[in-house]
Formats: C-alpha cells, sequence, structure tokens
C-alpha cells in the first residue's frame, strides 16, 4: 500500500445519519470475488433509479462534486454488515476520506486497512462541514489534524497502529507473520480438545 | 499480566477489575486469548480458536494467501460452509442447483477451490450439516464456552450465547486469520444489560432483542462487548440466548455474551464435535469458571425488566425504530431521519401498525430460523391458511433443522397453510440469491435488518418474532399473535 501523509479535496455532503452498509453497497453485488470494480455500485439504490438511470437529485450525481475525495457523512456511518465491499467500493468511486462524528466499529477497521482515512470531528465542526457542501479541506495525518478554509484546523484521533501503517504504507500481515514465534508459544498453552 | 493488559488509552481509568483482579465474562476469555497484550502503539493479538468461512466474504482473503505464498496456518479451526447466495430452491430432476446467475455460481465454486487447495472442512450444497454459517456452528458442538470465534460476517455475535466472545471481521481480517490464526485488536468496554424478570407468555426473545436496541439505540453499543445478564437470561433456552445474542451488533456493539449455565451444556453434550470423555470432564471444569466473578466489574450497564414487555415490530429502516405492536408510531416532528424512514416505509407519524397489510412474510435467518422458531410458527399456522395474495417462505437454518421439522411434520403444517417450504439458507435475509421482496412491497419477516432495500430494491420491511410473521401470514395484516392463540 502506498504511503498516505495529506487529503486536500472538496467535500461531498451525505448528512444522513446511520448510513448502512447495504446502502454503501447493496447486497446483490456482493457476489465479486475481487476487489476491483465497486465504484460504479457504491450508493447504487440512492444513486439509480430502477431503470439504472442516474437520479438528479442525488448528491454524486451532481456536476460539481465530481473528483471530490472527502465524503463528509452523519453519524454512525458504515453500521449493519461487517462488508469490506463498502469501503471498496468507497475508494474505488474515488474517496480518500470519510469524516463524521462517529464511525461503526468494523466499518472502521476495514476501512484504515484500505487507506480510507475515518476522520472523527466535533458537533460543531460536524455542523459546519455539514452546512457548507463543497469546501476545500486538509487532513494530515501525521499531525492528526482537519483544516477548513477559514484555517481552523481540529485535531482527530486515530489508532496509533493505523496511523503507523498509513503513514509508512505498512501491511498489518507483515506485522502479523513476523509474530510467529509468540503465536506458536501461545499455542502449547491450549486446551487439547 | 494485570499491568501489561492495561489498554494504554490516557483517558481511560483503570477498571474496577484490575484493582480488585475480579474479572467479568468477556475479560476471562480475553486475556485467556492473549499473544501479546496491547501497548500504546500497537493493538493487542488475539488467538482464535474457530474461523467460520462462507462464500462471499473469503474469496479476496485466499486471493492474499495465493499472491503471498501462504499457507493456512491451522486449517483443523477453520471451517466452512455456503449459505448467503445460494438458491432455496430444491436441485432439479437432475439433481443440477441453479443458481440466480453465473456470478452467484461462480463465487460457490471459488470456496470450493479454496477449501480444497487450503485443506479447509467445508459443508457445501448437498452436505446434510450445511446451512447458515451462525445456525450450523452452534449445532455441530464447534461453538464452545469460553472460545474466540470469529468470521467475515457481523451476526457472528450469535455464538456469544455460548459464553464465548464472538465477532465478525472485514476480509482483510479473515485473510489475518488464515494466515496467522491471529488478529490485531483494541480491547473493547464492557456493557452489562441486565434483563430481569419472566418474558410474558406470547412475547419472544426476538422481541426481547429488539426492546434493547430500542432502548440503546443503534449506536448504543458501539465500542463495546454487551453482557446480558440477570434473571431473565437464565430462563431463556439456548436457541433463545442466540436470538438475542445474534441482533447485538445491530445495537453497533462488538460482541454480545452469555455466562454459560447447565442450559449451555445440555445443549452441547454429545454435539459431534464437543469434547467426549475425559476432555469433557476437563472442559466443564474451565467452562464453569468463565461468569463473572461480581456484578459491578462493567464499565457501563443499563436494565430492563422484562415482564411487562410486549411483542415488539420494527416501522422504520433500522432495527432500533421499533415498537410494541400496539403502539402506535411516533410522531417525527422536526426530526428528519425518522420523517426519511417513514417515506421509504410508506407510514405515517402516529399511525398504528397493526392490521397494516403485507404482501410476503419471511420466516427464516440465523436470528429465528432454528428448530424451536419453526414449532412457534407452525403452531399458529396449524388448522390455519394463508391469507389470499400474501406469500410465504419458510426457511430453515441449516439442512438438520429442516430434517427435523420433517420428522416433526412442520413441513406439512406450513404446506398445507399454503407457505413455501425450501431448501436452507440466508434466503430473503439479504436477497442475494433471486429471494427478494419488490419494489413497494411489505413484508413481517423474522431476519435482523429492516436496512432500506435489505430484501430487496424498494423492499419494506417489518422485523418481528416467528409468532408474529406467521400471525400475519394467516390475517394478511399485521398481527398479534396472542388475539390468535390467546394470552394465557
Ligand atoms: S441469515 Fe442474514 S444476517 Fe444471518 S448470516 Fe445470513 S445474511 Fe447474514
Amino acid at each position: 500500500m502506498k504511503p498516505i501523509r495529506v487529503v486536500e479535496s472538496t467535500t461531498v455532503v451525505l448528512p444522513n445519519a446511520n448510513v448502512d452498509t447495504d446502502q454503501i453497497i447493496p447486497a446483490r453485488f456482493l457476489t465479486v470475488t475481487t476487489r476491483h470494480g465497486l465504484g460504479q455500485r457504491l450508493f447504487a439504490d440512492w444513486r439509480y433509479d430502477k431503470e439504472g438511470n442516474p437520479r438528479p437529485d442525488f448528491v454524486l450525481n451532481q456536476k460539481d462534486t465530481r473528483g471530490a475525495e472527502v465524503l463528509v457523512a452523519g453519524d454512525n456511518f458504515g453500521c449493519g454488515s461487517s462488508r469490506e465491499h463498502a469501503p471498496w467500493a468507497l475508494l474505488d468511486y474515488g474517496f480518500r476520506a470519510v469524516v463524521s462524528t462517529r464511525f461503526a466499529d468494523i466499518f472502521r477497521s476495514n476501512a484504515l486497512k484500505n487507506g480510507l482515512l475515518t476522520v472523527v470531528v466535533d458537533e460543531e465542526t460536524h455542523r459546519a462541514l455539514l452546512a457548507e457542501p463543497g469546501i476545500e479541506v486538509a487532513i494530515d495525518l501525521e499531525a492528526q489534524t482537519l483544516r477548513l478554509p477559514n484555517g481552523k484546523e481540529v485535531t482527530f484521533p486515530i489508532d496509533a497502529f493505523a496511523r503507523f501503517c498509513l503513514l509508512n504504507g505498512k501491511d498489518e500481515l507483515d506485522f502479523l507473520l513476523e509474530q510467529e514465534s509468540s503465536i506458536a508459544e501461545h499455542e502449547k498453552t491450549l486446551p487439547s480438545s | 499480566m494485570l499491568s501489561a493488559a492495561s489498554t494504554g488509552k490516557g483517558d481511560e481509568k483503570p477498571s474496577k477489575a484490575k484493582a480488585t483482579g475480579s474479572r467479568t465474562l468477556f475479560e476471562k476469555v480475553w486475556n485467556a486469548h492473549l499473544v501479546r497484550p496491547e501497548n500504546q502503539d500497537t493493538p493487542a493479538l488475539l488467538y482464535v480458536d474457530v474461523h467460520l468461512v462462507h462464500e462471499v466474504t473469503s474469496p479476496q482473503a485466499f486471493d492474499v494467501l495465493r499472491q503471498r505464498d501462504l499457507r493456512v496456518r491451522r486449517p483443523e479451526r477453520t471451517v466452512a460452509t455456503m449459505d448467503h447466495s445460494t438458491p432455496t430452491s430444491p436441485p432439479g430432476a437432475d439433481g443440477r442447483i441453479v443458481f440466480l446467475d453465473r456470478q452467484a455460481e461462480s463465487q460457490v465454486r471459488q470456496l470450493e477451490r479454496n477449501c480444497q487447495e487450503f485443506g479447509i472442512r467445508l459443508y457445501p450444497l448437498g452436505s446434510d450439516r450445511q446451512g447458515i454459517v451462525h445456525v450450523i456452528g452452534p449445532e455441530l458442538g464447534l461453538t464452545q464456552p469460553g472460545m474466540t470465534i470469529v468470521c467475515g460476517d457481523s451476526h457472528t455475535s450469535t455464538h456469544g450465547a455460548f459464553g464465548a466472545l464472538a465477532f465478525g471481521i472485514g476480509t482483510t481480517e479473515v485473510g489475518h486469520v488464515l494466515a496467522s490464526q491471529c488478529l490485531l485488536q483494541r480491547k473493547p468496554q464492557t456493557f452489562a444489560i441486565r434483563l430481569n424478570g419472566t418474558l410474558p407468555v406470547g412475547v419472544t426473545a426476538k422481541d426481547l432483542i429488539l426492546a434493547v436496541i430500542a432502548k440503546i439505540g443503534v449506536h448504543g453499543g458501539t465500542g463495546h462487548v454487551l453482557e446480558y445478564r440477570g434473571s431473565c437470561v437464565r430462563s431463556l433456552s439456548m436457541e433463545e440466548r442466540m436470538t438475542v445474542c445474534n441482533m447485538s451488533i445491530e445495537a453497533g456493539a462488538r460482541a454480545g455474551m452469555m455466562a454459560p449455565d447447565d442450559v449451555t451444556f445440555e445443549y452441547l453434550a454429545a454435539r459431534p464435535l464437543a469434547p467426549q470423555g475425559p476432555a469433557w470432564d476437563e472442559a466443564l471444569a474451565r467452562w464453569r469458571r468463565l461468569p463473572s466473578d461480581s456484578e459491578s466489574l462493567y464499565d457501563r450497564e443499563v436494565s430492563l425488566e422484562v415482564s411487562t414487555l410486549e411483542p415488539m415490530i420494527t416501522y422504520g429502516t433500522n432495527p432500533g425504530m421499533a415498537i410494541p405492536i400496539g403502539s402506535p408510531l411516533p410522531d417525527t416532528e422536526r426530526e428528519p431521519a425518522m420523517e426519511k424512514a417513514l417515506q421509504y416505509m410508506g407510514l405515517k407519524p402516529g399511525q398504528p401498525l397493526l392490521g397494516h397489510p403485507v404482501d410476503v412474510v419471511f420466516i427464516g435467518s440465523c436470528t429465528n430460523a432454528r428448530i424451536s422458531d419453526l414449532r412457534l410458527a407452525a403452531n399458529v399456522f396449524k388448522g390455519r391458511k394463508v391469507a389470499s395474495g400474501v406469500r410465504v417462505l419458510v426457511v430453515s437454518g441449516s439442512q438438520q433443522v429442516k430434517k427435523q421439522a420433517e420428522t416433526e411434520g412442520l413441513d406439512r403444517i406450513f404446506r398445507e397453510a399454503g407457505a413455501e417450504w425450501r431448501e436452507p439458507g440466508c434466503s430473503m435475509c439479504i436477497a442475494m440469491n433471486g429471494d427478494r421482496l419488490e419494489p413497494g412491497q411489505y413484508a413481517v419477516s423474522t431476519s435482523n435488518r429492516n436496512f432500506e432495500g435489505r430484501q430487496g430494491s424498494g423492499g419494506r420491511t417489518f422485523l418481528a418474532s416467528p409468532l408474529t410473521a406467521a400471525a400475519t401470514a394467516v390475517t394478511g395484516r399485521i398481527t398479534d399473535a396472542r388475539e390468535i392463540l390467546g394470552r394465557s
């Protein structure tokens, strides 16, 4: 994975709370066996009508949101199913960070493992972001800050290990495999059944 | 071990457990599986006892193993089945199984190849042990108290009913477990859900968990492992306990657990993969030490008196939007999320749900498709007919459940009533296999998610118990089963 330091982009705003992973990527698209190409299915049931035509009122179908890499989402984003297809779809579409007041546990874990930043901000900052779609923000992973166009900076928490892996382009699997001797040691203590 | 297991998060006060040496059920299981405790820089390295695998969330993980030339570290701790996209219609006369499309079939074939290549036990279609992954684990006796159990599926929380620490993971983590039998995890907080009293007649474990989720909210459990405690839990059967733990994830929880007791041990005794002979006695001694040492060890807690609960039903588009079946819908003034949900559902604030017509009734899923669920439903269908114009699917959770139901003659009751008796699988819970709602259709479903489109694009779901589902099937309108069966 490529190291990630800064994401600078305009925002797309999807204010709904509790957006579940079934909305991010509906289950009928999960019979794929690779992780690529899911971007065109992102938010499929909100984005397209029954005939498959784009719904003009959905935010991703509006011209001025093209190319934006930061999604500002409502509270508790990514709840529901554990499907990693959700961050895969967001990344494949072109998002590199999601900003919210809260993320569901499994979604956050999946997102960070794929290089999709999950940025938790306070309610006041969140309100400001929701109120002004399309503003330019800068997310600095190293400093753990999100900067608004008026220069205001807020810090965000992120797990130290996930941050280290993302900043250095490290793979968690490598780390796990290096633990082989401790794992083997632990296995000696297991009950036989 | 004590200090080493501390979380390293600066803002956290040491829990009472650390001060006194007492432990919760969760902490006992967590500590016993620590290959390495967590610190500021690195999450804990947690050993996984059992890894369950299904067709949808595993192919990309096996690909990583192949790309990196890795083996499955402990294939004997890994068990696979196929359930999500598999058809629930029986094979044709020529034995051919017809899938929804080529992609669904190829995903299932991919699982077969992966299991063969990596030496993993698979219960495929046609095996008498195939079924929904969270139904077959307990059935086999694979799920045991004190274990860590993971699966690329959020309803892995089901297995917590046995006092296991069981949780859903993503596909990258599926790869981690395949390759290393371990996961990197931050230690979650604990949340005691105290359930006191006895459930009234006609109120089921499903109603109980819907009431809990309504109370704490769909993110009430985020970052926490729930432990269901109290006299009510002790009075529940294993299957009822599984129904409750199953939906822990719908409150956002990492996992849900219940202390094992004689009900647990009786369920497990003589299951094919449970320990036998001296190993059983040894295991039993271990399992009896698992319950929490004291009542006062939890980071958070909430209590619920269950003896006044009513049958619950959801009205909106997440499982927290639930009300007692006889109550009117809440007022949504100035609540945009609620308004949006009701708009999707085609409902109005303040209206009653009782009597609302439905098109489909789905009795199935890892929440409510075990034999006791089918018995509850059959009891309503017996001597009655499905209302005209209503489609009813009854989908067993596993081949074993289906066989048992057929032995008891439940299949005949369902068929004679006019319901479809289908092959086991996830079916209309997730609508990946062609069993789905048409846009705009209403369903009462015994599954666990009422998200927009979950049961088919544009479909509208009311989650409820098997009793409510069956009662609704015979009247064609949302019905309180107690009106049909009586209240005593
Ligand atoms: S029955 Fe539904 S919730 Fe359970 S594993 Fe299958 S798809 Fe998931």
